[in-house]
């Protein structure tokens, strides 16, 4: 089966502000096949959350989605609100920065976690209470959990019952935005193990979201950088990571001292300036106010991705590549 | 929810309740050192009512002796006589609780559902059609005294109309028994459960608005929603029972103006509960029935405030189960 | 080289009051632009000068508690009654126009009661952390839980009916909210920095609330005053209703009260109450509208409601 399992093509979201339209998304295409991890890297307000938000459509009332999104074959973007609801953590699930408080604090977790399964059907009858105590022993909790309130658990405990209520369904898809990032180092650590064996124990599609690439080098198997909107450059996470094309991914992980390097702890590391502001970006090259080695045509010339060096598999929008340098 | 939480919430009450007891001692003597110099001079107090003001507050001794005459009666659920019947205060008040119970009884849940339910749709779909309007109507409403509110559907429902009953609490011509009684008795009870419900509904819808405006914020419901819920299924099964937590409290501190809100109404429909017990006590100055009145009232709004805080401890899984 | 004219030194008291200018001057342009706040200004303006036209609209002798004048009770409106008569034949105009005064005069001296303690007594206790500020929450607590109209009732029997007493009564009774709204504001204001760097210039508790807690807190104090004279306008047309206050000048709610003591209701005399009743609907809703509006302006993060 050679068709990716999802298929973004030219998504443009825009969200309706008292202020006026702001394009958060300008126009992402990417592709995730089976079993693969793709992880989108960026700053914050880059887009990177909304994005992964729209593929399911849970975005604020009002705002408006265009492109395709193919999720296992069908359009979600054009999807009926029935088929909509179905599609939802049947093909593709969340898990949610921040478990502090994505969890409703009224509910057992148990329940919680039920819900879904009895909202698609998807467990045998009579079944329910064991599936339950399954997915809670997957992540590695003992069953009696399920009878505890969100307020009884700790926050890394809470991350595993979001893993767990994500599985619930058995869907092909997770989209994980910035599931570590709230959890200290030792947590973060355990989490992402766990996500990595059920990952390769299901053959799993992963969207793995953050703002951390030293995360990503570990987990993805594709990287995404994303800038004002677009993506910037993609590729092979760990060729990426080893050698960028793009100045901001540079920055970026230069931005993360590598465990182990000591001369990472020397390079040049920091941008100056902010993200731009949606509703006032640059012209040309968005990124080209905070640019290391930005030129005069930066600022006039729009920049698409374009191939690196003849590699399919890698592209990064810049002016300085596809010119032999 | 646990033991501790239990007993304070009990012995708070309680200690309230003294307060209000020991306020209303004090009540007559900061406020006017010989209370007996007002009374001078009113033709309405004879002397076997001056007898009983001095009995009652036990003005023939010192301060602290009258201070125990007042704990001791207090006990005996003794809090004087009318000046009006003669009869005891305490004898007064049960004779005409039944009615005001009643009345009180069927408004506030009535009150609280439909408050409620428009507070809760209101806020759900804030700027909606259903939501401006709600707004605007219960804003008139919370502007509306009550009673004027019962005049005018005494007027054009009762008088003018003949529909319903222009007061009382029953047809005392007819001899009516058995079903045909209560039914006569729930013709006579519309018009005012109405004013009543309608005067006070206002607070109950803003309040549950603004709490589920807050709620509404909240991540849950997009984890509630990312399952694949429906709408109106993240908003009943997540936001509601989330944005009920701090309405309970708040409801509980807008039953003191309920209660005071049936004086009116129950003036306005000669309607012989204590309501109206209270408007015949002001026209005859009739002190210790008012005094009984204020302090039932008080301890009725301190035991409702009570079963309010008991019901959060058990609504609230955080407390019910303080992790 | 171009001479240059220094500029004109402004001490800081004058820069700071220049700011607040500035400040009220947005403020004035944010009400005029919030619809619902501005016509309830221009509610209010109406009635107001209503109450000080009486003089020039109806004859105060109307409003004697006799039937001294040989007028029909409860005759419809006519040319020479606009809106009729009473139960003893009044001119009901006469006491409609008449009782603004008296309504709005209650009211407003209430409420500027209710704020004085209620701010009073939020900010010492919200500064004065120690017993005297828990001391202050209790007796705050035990006047949120009591309630309000049998507590006035009581309290109005006993001092007596006069407008003056009134108007203390009912602020005494309503002051319970505003302290904890000042309260948690100055609790909210101490935290800050400049209280601490304030102290640590040597200002003594005097200074540091007059010159930096207050204004903190007055613009929180002038936007709930608003919303609590309308309870207190309310409150009042209750205890009239139901007796209380002077019969020989009447207030809207005591003009009610009259006509429920004569069953106008039964004569279908809707000119007597209609008038009065929708008079404290049309100040009590234009008070609520202004004051949200100037919540809104003073607290940006309600406007999302």
């Amino acid at each position: 089966m050679n068709a990716p399992l999802l298929d973004v093509r030219d998504l443009h979201v825009t969200y309706h502000s008292a202020q006026g339209p702001v394009p958060a998304v300008r126009g992402v295409s990417l592709q995730i096949a089976a079993g693969e991890t793709l992880g989108i890297a960026g700053e914050s307000g880059c887009g990177k959350s909304t994005m992964a938000m729209s593929l399911l459509k849970l975005v604020a009332p009002g705002t408006t989605v265009t492109g395709t999104v193919l999720l296992d074959g069908d359009d979600v973007a054009t999807m009926k609100p029935g088929a909509l609801r179905a599609a939802r953590w049947t093909k593709a699930s969340v898990i949610f920065q921040g478990a502090q408080h994505v969890l409703n604090p009224v509910r057992k977790i148990g329940q919680q976690i039920d819900e879904a399964i009895i909202l698609h059907k998807t467990g045998k009858p009579g079944s329910k209470h064991t599936r339950v105590g399954d997915l809670l022993a997957l992540v590695g909790l003992p069953r009696r959990r399920a009878d505890d309130y969100p307020h009884e658990l700790s926050g890394g405990q809470k991350q595993r019952v979001m893993i767990a209520m994500a599985l619930a369904c058995d869907p092909l898809l997770i989209i994980a935005d910035e599931p570590t990032t709230a959890l200290d180092v030792m947590v973060q650590a355990q989490v992402l193990r766990l996500l990595e064996v059920i990952k390769r124990e299901r053959g799993l599609s992963m969207l793995f979201i953050t703002h951390d690439l030293s995360v990503l080098s570990s987990v993805a198997d594709r990287l995404a950088v994303m800038y004002a909107g677009r993506i910037v450059e993609e590729g092979p996470a760990k060729e990426l990571l080893r050698g960028s094309n793009h100045p901001y991914t540079r920055a970026l992980s230069g931005a993360f001292p590598t465990i182990g390097d000591p001369a990472s702890r020397f390079a040049p590391k920091g941008l100056i300036g902010d993200p731009p502001d949606p509703t006032d970006l640059p012209s040309g090259c968005s990124f080209h106010p905070r640019c290391p080695v930005v030129t005069d045509r930066c600022s006039s010339v729009h920049v698409e991705l374009v191939d690196v060096g003849g590699d399919l598999s890698r592209r990064a929008a810049c002016i300085h590549v596809g010119s032999g340098s | 929810m646990s033991p501790r939480y239990l007993a304070k919430k009990i012995v708070g009450s309680f200690v309230l309740l003294v307060c209000v007891l020991i306020f209303n001692f004090f009540l007559f003597r900061i406020v006017d050192r010989d209370p007996l110099a007002k009374y001078r001079g009113r033709s309405k107090l004879t002397p076997e009512q001056k007898e009983s003001l001095i009995k009652q507050f036990g003005l023939d001794g010192s301060k602290w002796e009258q201070f125990v005459a007042y704990v001791k009666n207090t006990a005996k659920l003794d809090f004087g006589r009318s000046f009006d019947s003669r009869r005891l205060v305490t004898n007064e008040i049960a004779g005409r609780l039944a009615p005001t119970l009643l009345l009180v009884g069927i408004s506030t849940v009535v009150t609280i559902a439909i408050g409620l339910w428009i507070g809760m749709r209101a806020g759900w779909k804030r700027g909606s059609g259903f939501d401006k309007a709600s707004t605007a109507t219960t804003m008139v409403l919370y502007s509306t005294p009550e009673f004027f509110l019962g005049m005018l559907f005494l007027t054009y429902l009762g008088s003018r109309t003949g529909w319903f009953p222009i007061g009382g609490i029953r047809d005392i011509t007819a001899n009516y028994s058995g079903l045909e009684a209560m039914i006569d008795r729930a013709h006579h009870l519309v018009l005012p459960v109405l004013t009543l419900t309608l005067g006070y509904l206002g607070s109950y819808a803003l309040v549950m608005r603004t709490s589920i405006l807050d709620t509404a914020g909240e991540d849950y419901l997009v984890t509630a929603r990312a399952k694949g819920l429906r709408d109106s299924d993240v908003m009943k099964r997540h936001a509601v029972p989330n944005a009920l937590l701090p309405s309970v409290s708040l409801i509980a501190i807008s039953f003191g103006f309920i209660l005071g809100g049936a004086i009116t109404t129950e003036t306005v429909f000669s309607y012989p509960g204590l309501g109206y017990a209270t408007y015949t006590a002001i026209g005859n100055s009739d002190l210790p029935m008012l005094q009984g009145l204020f302090l039932f009232s008080s301890a009725a709004v301190i035991l409702f405030n009570l079963i309010a805080d008991l019901l959060y401890g058990v609504l609230d899984p955080r407390v019910r189960r303080a992790g | 080289m171009t001479s240059t004219t220094p500029a004109p030194i402004r001490s800081a008291r004058q820069v700071t009051w220049a700011r607040r200018r500035l400040a009220t001057g947005r403020m004035w342009k944010q009400l005029r632009s919030d619809r619902a706040g501005f016509t309830g200004l221009i509610v209010l303006a109406l009635f107001v000068l209503m109450a000080l036209a009486a003089p020039l609209i109806a004859d105060r002798s109307e409003l004697r508690d006799d039937s001294s004048r040989g007028q029909l009770p409860f005759r419809p409106p006519s040319g020479a009654f606009l809106l009729g008569t009473d139960g003893i034949g009044r001119d009901v105009l006469a006491q409609v126009v008449w009782g603004a005064r008296v309504s709005l005069y209650i009211g407003l001296f209430a409420t500027v009661v209710a704020v004085v303690i209620g701010s009073l007594v939020g900010l010492v206790s919200g500064y004065l952390k120690g017993r005297i500020g828990a001391l202050l929450l209790a007796v705050d607590d035990f006047f949120l839980v009591i309630p309000f109209l049998p507590l006035a009732i009581v309290l109005a029997a006993i001092l007596g009916r006069s407008p003056n007493v009134l108007a203390i009564v009912i602020g005494v009774t309503s002051w319970a909210g505003s302290a904890r709204l000042v309260r948690a504001q100055v609790l909210t204001l101490s935290e800050r920095g400049y209280v601490d760097r304030a102290r640590a210039l040597g200002g003594g508790g005097r200074h540091i609330v007059v010159r930096h807690i207050l204004p903190g807190v007055a613009p929180l104090i002038i936007a709930n005053a608003t919303l609590i004279v309308p309870g207190a306008i309310l409150a009042e047309s209750t205890l009239a209703f139901l007796g209380f206050g002077d019969r020989q000048s009447p207030s809207w709610g005591r003009i009610l009260g009259d006509a429920q003591d004569k069953s106008a209701f039964t004569s279908n005399a809707w000119w007597n109450f209609l008038p009065p009743g929708l008079c404290i609907v049309g100040v009590v809703l234009a008070f609520t509208l202004l004051g949200r509006a100037l919540e809104k302006i003073f607290n940006p993060k309600l406007s999302g409601r």
